[in-house]
C-alpha cells in the first residue's frame, strides 16, 4: 500500500514536473544546454572511439594468430625526436640475422623474414597501376605470418626463396586494375620495370581507416632485397608460436636468441622491438585511453557547471513560485509532495538534457563512419546508460537543496507572498 | 461532539521583548452544517483564528478538536492531510495556479489525496465545476476567466474533496458587489446542501449571509450571536 502511494506520488510528480518545465520553457531550455553539452561531449567521444575500436580490433589483425613480430623500431612510435633517433641508430636487421634466428629457434613453428615498401608501379602489357602499390618481400611462411589468404595459384616454395625467383602473388586491387577480364596466373607483370611471373592471387582483406589493405603484391624476400632493398632496409621477422599456450615462452626464447644474433652483451639494452597483435591493440588502447580521459574531464566540468545552473534555476523557480507552493500546501500537499515535485523537476530537466545530449553525441560520434568505408555505426549502449544515470544523479544532487527549501516553506507566509 | 471544538486557544508571538497575544483564550464550537462568519477589525486575531481553524498553523496552547480528532498537537504532514481531506479553502485572491486549467486546479486536492485514480479525479473535478456552473469552462486558464468565474473555480476546488468545512477568507474582497453577491448566493446554496461554512469577513452585509456571527476583539471573542437571518431560521 505504501509502495503504491509512493508510486502514485512519483507518477503525479512526474506530470507536475512536466507541466512546470512546459510553463517555463525558455528558461528550462537554457538550463538544459549545459547538460546537453556535457553529455554530448562524452557520448560523442565514446561513440567515435567505439567505432574506431571495432574497426581496429578486426583491422589490426596485421599478423597471424600466435605470431610474434621482431623489428628494429616499435610499430607505433610515440615520443620526441630523441627517442626516435634512438631507434633509427640501431643496426638494421639483415636477412642473415633472420636466417640465424631461424636456426637458433627451437620452440617455433616457423621463423619468417619480411619487408615492404610502397610507391611502386605495376604494369601488364599496356595497363598500368598508379605509382602507389606496395611490394612485400616474404618467404614461404610470409602469407601465414602476415595473415594473407591465398585465393588462386600457389604459395612460394623454399626454392623460390633460395634462388631469388622472379615470381609474384597479387593483391586484389592490383588484379582488378590489371586483369579485369583475364586470369592473371602465369602472366608476366613488371614491378618498376622488372618482370615477375604471377603464381598466385590473394583474397580480399578490406579496409582499415579508409585505407585499402589490398593494394600490394608479394615477391620472394630474396628478390625483394635484390631489386628493391637499400642500405636502409631493415627486415621484420615473424615467429609463430606452436599454440597460444606456449606464446609467452616462445616470446622469451625469441628475445633471448635475438640478443645472441644481435651480439648483445648481458648488460646491453635490446636493440630490437618485439610485438604482436595483442600488443598492437594494447598500444591503441593506451592511446584512446588518453582521449577518453580528456573527454571525461570535459564532461565532468560541463556537467558540474550545468548542475550548478540547474541549482540556480531551481532556486529562482522556488522563489518565484512561493505563492504556488503556499497554495499547494494549503490544499493538502505534504513536505514530501513538494520535495518530490521540485526534485523530479530538476531530475527531469537534466534527463531531458541528457537524452538530447545522447542523441546528438551518437549522431556526431558516428560521423567518423562517414569517412571510413565498411565501419558500422555504433551505439555505445553502456555509455548511454551511464550518461543518463549521471544526469539523474546531477539532477538529484543539485536539485535537493532547492527542493528541500521549497518543502520547508511555511504555508501561511507563502500564501501571503505576492 | 461538535464538528469543531476549540477550547482556551492561545497563539502568542514573541516580537523582540514584547509578547503579542494574537489569540488570547478563544473557546468556540461549531456544529455540522453551521454557517458562521468571523468578524473583527484588523489586528483582532481573526486571521490567526482562521489559520488555526484551517489547520495551517498550530496554537501555542489550547485544545482544538476537528471531527473528533485533536488537531492542536499534530505535525506538519498530519495537518496537511487534515487540510486535504477536511477543509476547503476559498481565498480573497482566489489563489489558483495561474498556468493550469480550471480542471487541473480543481483536481489538485485530489492528487494530493493520493488514493484516487486519474479518471475518477477528472470526473470528480468536472462534477465540482458543474456545481458552480462552470461545466463549460474546464479547459480555461484563470487569465481567461472573469474574477467571479475564478472565485467559482476556487469554490469548486474547495468542494471537490467533499470537506467537513469550507473556510472562506474574504471571498468577495476582490470582486465587485454584483459578482460578490453571486458568490455569496453560491455559498448560501452550498450551505443549504448541507455544507459547513466559516466565513471570515469585515463587511457586515457579507457576514449577514451567515446564521451566526463571531466577533473578535484583541484576540478574544467579544460577541457570539445569531444573525437576523439565523434568528429567522430558528423561528
Amino acid at each position: 500500500m505504501y509502495v503504491r502511494t509512493t508510486l502514485k506520488t512519483l507518477n503525479d510528480a512526474f506530470f507536475m514536473a512536466l507541466e512546470a518545465i512546459r510553463d517555463n520553457l525558455l528558461r528550462s531550455i537554457l538550463t538544459l544546454l549545459g547538460i546537453v553539452i556535457g553529455v554530448f561531449a562524452i557520448i560523442a567521444v565514446m561513440t567515435a572511439i567505439r567505432t574506431l575500436e571495432s574497426s581496429i580490433n578486426t583491422g589490426l589483425n596485421v599478423f597471424g594468430s600466435d605470431v610474434i613480430f621482431v623489428q628494429k623500431s616499435p610499430v607505433i612510435q610515440m615520443g620526441d625526436h630523441n627517442s626516435r633517433r634512438k631507434y633509427w641508430r640501431r643496426p638494421n636487421i639483415t636477412y642473415d640475422m633472420a636466417l640465424e634466428l631461424r636456426d637458433r629457434m627451437v620452440g617455433a613453428e616457423f621463423v619468417s623474414a619480411q619487408d615492404g615498401t610502397g610507391g611502386k608501379t605495376i604494369r601488364f602489357k599496356k595497363e598500368s597501376t598508379n605509382p602507389n602499390v606496395g611490394v612485400q618481400g616474404v618467404d614461404e611462411f610470409g602469407l601465414e605470418a602476415l595473415n594473407h589468404k591465398l585465393d588462386y595459384g600457389r604459395n612460394f616454395i623454399p626454392e623460390d626463396i633460395e634462388y631469388g625467383r622472379r615470381v609474384v602473388i597479387l593483391g586484389t586491387d592490383v588484379i582488378q586494375k590489371l586483369f579485369p577480364f583475364q586470369d592473371p596466373i602465369n602472366q608476366t607483370i613488371t614491378i618498376n620495370g622488372i618482370g615477375f611471373d604471377v603464381i598466385g592471387t590473394l583474397q580480399r582483406k578490406g579496409e582499415m581507416f579508409g585505407q585499402s589493405q589490398d593494394n600490394f603484391v608479394i615477391v620472394p624476400i630474396t628478390s625483394y632485397l635484390q631489386y628493391y632493398g637499400s642500405r636502409w632496409t631493415s627486415l621484420g621477422i615473424s615467429i609463430k608460436a606452436p599454440d597460444g599456450e606456449s606464446f609467452d615462452r616462445t616470446k622469451e626464447e625469441v628475445i633471448d636468441q635475438m640478443r645472441i644474433v644481435r651480439g648483445l652483451g648481458p648488460m646491453d639494452e635490446n636493440d630490437f622491438e618485439v610485438t604482436s597483435n595483442d600488443a598492437l591493440i594494447d598500444t591503441f588502447g593506451s592511446f584512446t585511453a588518453g582521449i577518453k580521459m580528456f573527454a571525461g574531464a570535459v564532461s565532468v566540468i560541463a556537467l558540474v557547471v550545468a548542475g550548478i545552473g540547474i541549482m540556480n534555476i531551481m532556486l529562482v523557480s522556488v522563489s518565484e513560485r512561493i505563492k504556488e507552493i503556499g497554495i499547494r500546501k494549503a490544499i493538502g500537499a505534504t513536505r514530501n509532495n513538494i520535495l518530490f515535485q521540485f526534485l523530479l523537476e530538476a531530475v527531469f530537466l537534466s534527463l531531458i538534457g541528457g537524452v538530447i545530449g545522447v542523441m546528438l553525441g551518437i549522431g556526431v560520434g558516428n560521423m567518423v563512419t562517414l569517412f571510413m568505408k565498411n565501419v558500422a555505426p555504433v551505439i555505445p549502449i553502456d555509455w548511454v546508460f551511464i550518461g543518463l544515470g549521471v544526469c539523474s544523479f546531477i539532477g538529484i544532487v543539485f536539485g535537493i537543496y532547492p527542493a528541500y527549501k521549497a518543502a520547508g516553506l511555511d504555508p501561511i507566509e507563502s500564501l501571503r507572498h505576492e | 461532539m461538535s464538528l469543531i471544538q476549540v477550547k482556551d486557544l492561545y497563539k502568542i508571538y514573541q516580537m523582540g521583548n514584547t509578547e503579542v497575544r494574537a489569540l488570547d483564550g478563544v473557546s468556540v464550537s461549531i456544529e455540522q452544517n453551521e454557517y458562521v462568519s468571523i468578524m473583527g477589525p484588523s489586528g483582532s486575531g481573526k486571521s490567526t483564528l482562521m489559520n488555526l481553524l484551517g489547520c495551517l498553523d498550530t496554537p501555542t496552547s489550547g485544545e482544538f478538536f476537528m471531527d473528533g480528532t485533536n488537531v492542536a498537537t499534530m505535525g506538519d504532514d498530519e495537518l496537511a492531510h487534515i487540510r486535504n481531506k477536511k477543509i476547503g479553502f476559498v481565498f480573497q485572491t482566489f489563489n489558483l495556479l495561474p498556468k493550469s486549467t480550471s480542471l487541473r486546479n480543481v483536481e489538485l486536492p485530489l492528487i494530493y489525496n493520493g488514493e484516487i485514480k486519474a479518471h475518477e479525479r477528472r470526473d470528480m473535478a468536472i462534477r465540482a465545476l458543474t456545481r458552480v456552473n462552470l461545466g463549460d469552462r474546464v479547459s480555461h486558464k484563470p487569465n481567461e476567466l472573469s474574477g467571479g468565474q475564478r472565485q467559482r473555480v476556487a469554490v469548486a476546488r474547495a468542494l471537490v474533496n467533499n470537506p467537513a468545512i469550507i473556510l472562506a477568507d474574504e471571498p468577495t474582497g476582490n470582486l465587485d458587489s454584483k459578482t460578490g453577491e453571486e458568490i455569496m448566493t453560491l455559498f448560501d446554496e452550498l450551505h443549504k446542501q448541507g455544507n459547513t461554512i466559516i466565513l471570515v469577513t469585515h463587511e457586515e452585509h457579507i457576514a449577514a449571509h451567515a446564521s451566526r456571527v463571531v466577533r473578535l476583539l484583541d484576540g478574544k471573542i467579544a460577541v457570539d450571536e445569531a444573525t437576523n437571518r439565523g434568528k429567522k431560521v430558528t423561528q
